[in-house]
């Protein structure tokens, strides 16, 4: 119960961070401070890490630049993909750093503000580190959805205003 | 031209649904938000429609058999049975119509004679008196009540039984109250119904719509009640599937085929693009558990919720509806009729809902709200409605 409760939390702060702990303990049917008591636990397991807001960054900022980096690595003896992972997410450019299944090991993604300094990122920083074998950068041009958020949508309802 | 000696006159004194009044100020209004509404607000899955664009590319823009698919009707027996119990077999027993709605005329038209009644739980979907006018018989509606969770009981039914009583309309889970049956309700609705000849007729649009631990219990599914039930049910309401018109009439074979004869003078067969559409969204269903109808089922009560605590502290007195996407508060305590109270609540605070009397005579008294509109927004009407309650209380 205690687990259905977590998740519904968790997807109703997903889908808006600002909904109030009142207002979750009425969507769910529990008491505000049983909701209070289990966001708390939440934060303090580090399950939600933070509150922010999904922003089309393309409309506002013009001179960002983004790239997904395909990296093939070696792995460790012992450490797995771990310790060149941790690497290369401790450099503040990195953005996101996945471990893929497939043809390359690690996708790495970068933003920068020009192109220049991301592309002196990857030659100097990224592919340079011991155990990288070889990098293939690919700029982001538009980004079109985002955590299932279709930017630019011009949502209209179209139903009929009353209907039986 | 004497359009008056052309035109049946049964046909003509059906007045215009009441709903439609409303409907024109609304469509006028800005920022107005509409409760009235019934139907999903979400919309039908990608793939489905994914689904319907590559029939059209494959060139499958033929007629289908009468029926339907054969596959689309396989599924629908599988759904049927895995969802609710029900066996139907579909080489017999299942045709696709064009929406549960052509199911409710034709089973109307199949079974009502001049002066046959036809019962229907009032407050109930606006359509079903029209049918029943419609097929030339006479609508007896049994009132409900907010006392009884607005369930047909087995008194009223007993009650309202003539020997003219050709079929019982059996709408659960319930537009407008959003009222649902138990087994135990519907097996004593059974043991009024066995010794009769009267055919149930049973609109199951909303069955998976439920809330609050209910499961829809399908009246087929009561011992012995298959060889009297019609069950009328589609994708609309299920599938966020309203605009394709897609549904189903199942029914043992008797009844069925001459349904059926009707359909394939009158209609052919139901749309094929939407066939293949529907055919995937049971296909999906299937394969991921119906995760597409559980998360809209999770929304739907987190809103349903937000209502019922909004109408608790405007003093209005709410039932708690377990089924379908509706609340029906009643909205006596404000001293307004429900016409004046939607009235008022529109041209005050740009909210619509749809006044009760709309469904019925025992309809009045009550409003219906419908929550299958964005969460942000039913928040933000309950709290216009909230102060439109407080001004007339003041």
């Amino acid at each position: 119960m205690i687990h259905d409760l977590e998740l519904s939390i968790l997807e109703i702060l997903f889908n808006d961070a600002r909904t109030t702990p009142q207002q979750i303990a009425v969507m769910t049917g529990h008491s505000e401070p049983e909701v209070t008591a289990v966001i708390r636990s939440l934060e303090a397991q580090k399950i939600i890490c933070r509150y922010s807001a999904l922003i089309d960054w393309d409309r506002v900022k013009t001179d960002q630049f983004e790239a997904l980096i395909e990296v093939r690595v070696t792995p460790q003896r012992e450490q797995g993909f771990d310790a060149i992972a941790e690497q290369i997410y401790r450099f503040d450019e990195v953005n996101s750093v996945y471990l893929m299944s497939g043809a390359y090991d690690l996708m790495v993604t970068v933003r920068a503000d020009s192109l220049k300094s991301l592309a002196l990122f990857v030659a100097e920083k990224l592919s340079t580190l011991e155990n990288v074998l070889s990098t293939a950068t690919h700029f982001v041009l538009k980004k079109y959805k985002f955590e299932g958020v279709i930017f630019n949508e011009h949502k209209t309802d179209e139903r009929l205003v009353v209907s039986p | 031209m004497n359009y008056d000696r052309a035109l049946l006159k049964r046909f003509v004194d059906v007045p215009p649904s009441g709903i439609r009044r409303f409907f024109d100020i609304v469509s006028t209004m800005k920022d107005a938000i509409s409760l009235g509404v019934g139907e999903p607000d979400f919309n039908t899955q990608w793939k489905v429609n994914d689904a319907a664009i590559y029939s059209l590319r494959q060139g499958r823009t033929h007629y289908t058999a009468n029926a339907g698919l054969m596959e689309l009707r396989e599924a629908v027996s599988g759904y049927l049975n895995e969802r609710f119990g029900v066996q139907y077999d579909p080489k017999t027993e299942i045709f696709l119509t064009v929406g549960a709605s052509e199911g409710i005329d034709l089973a109307l038209r199949v079974l009502v004679d001049a002066g046959d009644e036809v019962l229907i739980p009032d407050p109930s979907y606006v359509s079903y008196a029209p049918g029943v006018i419609f097929a030339g018989g006479r609508p007896v509606p049994i009132r409900t009540y907010e006392e009884d969770d607005f369930r047909l009981t087995a008194a009223a039914l007993r009650d309202a039984i003539t020997p003219r009583t050709k079929a019982l309309i059996l709408p659960y889970p319930n537009n407008p109250t959003g009222a649902v049956m138990e087994r135990a309700d519907l097996r004593a609705l059974a043991d009024v119904l066995k010794d009769t000849n009267i055919v149930v007729i049973s609109d199951e649009i909303y069955a998976e719509l439920t809330y609050s631990g209910h499961k829809h219990v399908s009246f087929a599914s009561i011992d012995g009640m298959k060889e009297r039930t019609i069950t009328l049910n589609g994708f609309s309401k299920a599938f966020a599937m309203t605009g394709w018109r897609m549904g189903y009439a199942c029914a043992p074979r008797e009844l069925l085929s001459v349904m059926l004869k009707v359909h394939q003078y009158t209609i052919l067969c139901a749309p094929t693009a939407g066939q293949y559409a529907a055919l995937e969204a049971l296909r999906s269903g299937y394969d991921s558990g119906y995760a597409y109808v559980r998360e809209m089922v999770r929304v739907y009560d987190q809103r349903r919720r937000i209502m019922l605590d909004a109408f608790r502290k405007m003093g209005l007195s709410c039932f708690e509806p377990r089924g379908a996407f509706y609340t029906f508060p009643c909205i006596r305590s404000t001293g307004l009729s429900s016409d004046e109270f939607a009235q008022r609540l529109l041209m005050e605070q740009k909210v619509a809902c749809v006044p009760g009397g709309a469904f019925g005579e025992s309809g009045e008294g009550f409003v219906r709200c419908s929550y299958a509109t964005a969460t942000d927004k039913v928040v933000e009407a309950m709290r216009r409605m909230g102060e439109f309650v407080a001004s007339v209380r003041r």
